[in-house]
């Protein structure tokens, strides 16, 4: 197949001491596309995650995105490239404003001097003013971040992901403590910022992950196990086993 | 002339005089390893209980003599071994009560009240014992030396402080590995939170830890006496190598607390044979920190998740 | 502006001095450059010097430590480093071949005679030179700062591991330069200097100079670091400090940037560290090693590590109380610095610039505005209150 996928995991193993966290794991995303990872604890969700963010280095296997190998390259780099990751327990700057968390993420002046020459132009309040009311914080802008609540952390930090305009998100868990009002929020959020690129959810919420996700793939013990739409999925037999078989 | 094998004693009399060091060292990385390895607490004040233990080896010292009975004159060094233990352990107790279980969260601060601490009982040490150094007495049976060949001469002291390190290390690889603090010890460093809802009580063993860790340096007090004299700062001049002892091993393990002491021991010690003390010291010193920034997880850790 | 709130203009310009931290800014600017000098004599004026020389390494420390998260235990090499260069210009200049004409090689420092060297090592040669002096003193420790640091913070060492490394390399510079007194003065440093350029250092007249440029210095050094905190890497640092995962996944190099502050906070201790040696007229080891970085350490933490001026302050305090007790009770001094250092991580962990300051300032405030003159009507109830004006067609 000639198909150059947006984001190609390609046989992807990681190894602690010998445990397999992720084992020979393939994976393809493409633009436009929201795909979801499903799996039960421990199946290697987060730590796919982790190899394609460039947290942790695979053993062996590579990642490629847009084109170019990821697996060398350090955290910030693969920011750079335009992937943003959102993490499982919210982490934000609880001591700066919405409005400093979101321009902190800004994608200019991101080395020292820059930082210190960095101006807040009209541009930068006008894009973080336009990124908050997208995350539904606009009357909240001047607050500490500390002090919003937990489901309203989560879609700051969406936020601080959108506003480096990634070619990629990947978001672990986004709904995870959020009330039903919320996940519905978030679903709308979702739908609206997948345009032009590709967002990966991790989630337990069968629910949100059938309203949200065109397609999913399910992961158990570090392996692929099946890869679908909802439906198909939820039908077959071996992931039956898997979630319900224990 | 027998210049190779004079060459080689040369090199064995050196081996064995950094050898006293080394125990001192080692005993004092495995105190350190104990309470910086397991428990994650830097003890900048580790080092003052190394003074704790020399200071009550002299004071028995004096006891023995003016006494003046002979079998306490002869005796009395192995006695204070032992009380030195108790006693840095009991002062561990106290000051893990009264500081340290504040701060199990907070390494650097740990790190800056235990430097406040050493700083206080230093000023302690010299408002008690007087700043200038004193001498434990040593026993007769302590001193000479044996000879195996007529060109080499083995203290006798380096002899027992090795014999009494070799017995303590093994001593303390036999708790923590089989006896049942050793397992609480270890399931408390890797789950505190589990640890105390299966009934540990994690405190207690906290506070038991440190005040081993302490009672190690005890000992390794006594030992310094066989080798110098004690005053208000003879534990500050380990604490710097003790930590890196510790740091370059491999802070969880103690294999490497001992390869370590070992290597930065024997290597200070055969470079003092070619140059000035202080450029044995400098060079020492800076191998380690450079290879530390190459590998700075240290010479002995496991590759561990996250 | 309605009549009844008119505020007369020294209550106005008060209120405006009252934001933020300013007023605090202009209290250090008098006590330093006006009522210090008013009113200490010189010996005691050039200690206050000497004290303020050190806040230069504590300013650095509330860049890397209190912003940056970066516990550094060997700032001293920094200061030192800095002394050190400043040290050897000023010896070179006092050792002269006409006044070193007694020495078996005249023409070289007295202690390099001594210990029967009898050429200049090629590293002081360049010292002869002011400029390259004056580029040396924050150079030379800023690339030591950057090797470390890189080479530390692209490994991810952090936290307590890399405070005890800064503490090895602060003991291998001090026993260095111990162990080498024929290149270095060894344990007594480098002593007796005597004129900068021609000019006295040991004048009177000429402390009062340096005193004055050495404040000015560190005012300048204070407004560069709340203009560099104010702003995006001021905010940046403390993300960093809190969240150095999330920072790193918002895209910055957190090595780079913890490799800056740390250079930074190095070239500011040497510039305090060539101050002192001016002013002092000597640099020994004893300002290298781990027990003077520590104190620096401690200045910081009382006067706050999160507040330039706290930094200031702090080293004052502590410096000024070093030098009372170890006059009047020697013995009484370590413990109280000891316990000071327990104190401020238990008890008071943001130092004195974390105490309730708002609440005094509202408070005093409050009582300067009530005995301001006033044109409003908020009045005491002696005075009358005014009437209306008549309704009069006829007044001019």
């Amino acid at each position: 197949m000639n198909h150059e996928y947006l984001l190609s995991v390609d046989g992807v193993t990681v190894s602690f001491d010998g445990f397999k966290a992720v084992d020979n794991l393939s994976l393809y995303v493409d633009k436009d596309e929201i795909r979801a990872i499903i799996g039960p604890n421990g199946a290697g969700k987060t730590t796919l995650l982790d190899i394609i963010s460039g947290k942790t280095r695979p053993t062996s296997g590579s990642v490629s995105f847009k084109g170019a190998e990821l697996t060398k390259l350090r955290e910030h780099e693969v920011v750079r490239k335009g992937i943003g990751r959102k993490f499982q327990t919210p982490s934000v700057y609880e001591s700066l404003t919405v409005f400093e968390n979101l321009e902190m993420s800004y994608p200019k002046g991101r080395n020292a001097f820059g930082a210190w020459a960095f101006k807040r132009s009209k541009a930068v309040i006008e894009k973080v003013e336009e990124i908050a009311e997208l995350i539904y914080l606009k009357d909240r802008i001047e607050d500490m971040a500390g002090v919003l609540s937990h489901g309203q952390k989560q879609w700051l930090e969406i936020g601080m992901l959108l506003i480096q305009n990634p070619d990629l998100m990947m978001l672990d868990e986004p709904v995870a403590g959020m009330s039903v009002g919320e996940r519905e929020k978030t679903a709308e959020l979702l739908k609206l910022l997948v345009e032009g690129r590709a967002v990966i959810v991790v989630e337990h919420d069968m629910e949100f992950v059938k309203r949200i996700a065109d397609k999913v793939t399910v992961l158990h013990q570090g392996k692929w196990l099946a890869e679908g739409s909802m439906a198909t999925v939820q039908q077959d037999p071996k992931v039956i086993e898997v979630y319900i078989g224990h | 002339m027998d210049s190779v094998s004079d060459l080689g004693a040369i090199f064995v009399m050196q081996g064995f005089n950094g050898l006293s060091n080394f125990c001192v060292l080692l005993l004092m990385a495995l105190g350190l390893a104990i309470i910086f390895g397991q428990m994650g607490v830097i003890n900048m004040a580790h080092g003052e209980f190394l003074t704790i233990g020399a200071y009550t080896t002299f004071l028995l010292s004096e006891l023995a003599h003016s006494v003046g009975a002979s079998w306490l004159i002869e005796s009395y060094f192995v006695i204070a071994i032992v009380i030195a233990f108790f006693v840095a352990a009991a002062v561990g107790f106290l000051v893990e009560y009264l500081l340290i279980r504040h701060l199990y969260a907070r390494p650097l601060d740990t790190l800056l009240a235990t430097w406040g601490l050493s700083l206080i009982l230093q000023q302690a040490f010299r408002s008690t014992f007087g700043a200038r150094e004193v001498s434990a007495t040593l026993p007769e049976w302590l001193m000479g030396s044996v000879q195996p060949t007529p060109t080499i001469d083995i203290p006798i002291n380096g002899l027992v402080v090795m014999g009494l390190t070799a017995v303590l290390t093994s001593a303390v690889f036999f708790a923590l590995l089989r006896s049942r603090w050793g397992v609480r010890v270890r399931a408390t460093t890797q789950n505190r939170v589990m640890s105390s809802a299966t009934g540990i009580n994690t405190r207690r063993v906290d506070r038991i830890t440190f005040s081993l860790g302490c009672g190690l340096a005890g000992i390794a007090g006594a030992a310094f006496t066989t080798i110098g004299s004690t005053g208000p700062t003879a534990g500050s001049l380990y604490i710097v190598d003790t930590f890196l002892t510790v740091v370059f091993g491999g802070a969880q393990s103690l294999v490497g607390a001992i390869a370590s002491a070992f290597s930065i021991a024997q290597t200070q010690a055969t470079m003092e044979f070619f140059m000035s003390g202080s450029t044995a010291k400098v060079l020492t010193l800076l191998a380690v920190i450079t290879i530390l920034m190459l590998r700075p997880q240290g010479l002995f850790a496991t590759r561990v998740r996250g | 502006m309605s009549k009844n709130e008119t505020a007369s203009l020294p209550a106005r310009a008060l209120k405006e001095l009252m934001q933020g931290d300013r007023v605090y800014l202009l209290l250090l600017a008098v006590l330093i450059l006006i009522v210090f000098p008013a009113t200490l004599s010189v010996f005691r004026l050039a200690l206050v010097g000497k004290y303020l020389t050190y806040s230069f390494v504590a300013l650095g420390l509330v860049l890397c430590w209190g912003y940056g998260g970066i516990l550094s235990l060997g700032q001293g090499v920094f200061f030192g480093l800095g002394g050190y260069c400043m040290a050897m210009f000023l010896k070179l200049e006092a050792s002269d071949p006409k006044s070193t004409s007694i020495q078996s090689t005249p023409g070289i420092p007295d202690f390099m005679d001594w210990n029967q060297l009898t050429e200049l090592p090629a590293y002081w040669i360049p010292f002869k030179s002011l400029a390259f002096t004056l580029i040396a003193i924050p150079l030379v420790p800023g690339l030591l700062a950057l090797i470390i640091g890189l080479a530390m913070f692209k490994r991810r060492v952090g936290g307590v591991y890399f405070a005890i490394i800064t503490q090895a390399v602060a003991a291998i510079l001090s026993i260095l330069i111990i162990g080498q007194q024929g290149y270095t003065g060894g344990v007594n440093g480098i002593t007796d200097l005597k004129t900068l350029l021609g000019w006295d250092i040991r004048e009177d007249s000429a402390k009062l100079v340096l005193y004055y440029v050495n404040a000015g210095l560190l005012f300048g050094v204070v407004l560069i670091g709340r203009h560099l905190l104010a702003s995006k890497l001021g905010r940046l640092l403390m993300a960093m400090r809190d969240r150095e995962d999330r920072v790193r996944f918002s895209g910055y190099d957190v090595a780079q940037l913890k490799t800056f502050v740390f250079v930074a906070a190095a070239m500011i201790s040497s510039i305090g560290g060539a101050m002192f040696t001016l002013q002092v007229g000597f640099m020994s080891p004893s300002f290298v090693g781990i027990e003077p970085s520590i104190e620096m350490v401690i200045a910081a933490a009382v006067g706050g590590r999160g507040s330039l001026l706290g930094a200031v302050y702090g080293a004052l305090i502590v410096n000024f109380g070093k030098t009372f007790f170890s006059e009047r009770f020697p013995e009484l001094w370590l413990f109280l610095i000891g316990s000071l250092f327990i104190a401020v991580v238990m008890v008071f962990p943001n130092g004195l610039a974390g105490l309730d300051w708002a609440a005094l300032k509202r408070r005093t405030l409050s009582v300067v505005q009530k005995l301001l003159p006033k044109r409003g009507h908020e009045s005491s109830a002696s005075e009358p209150a005014p009437t209306p004006a008549a309704p009069n067609g006829g007044r001019s």
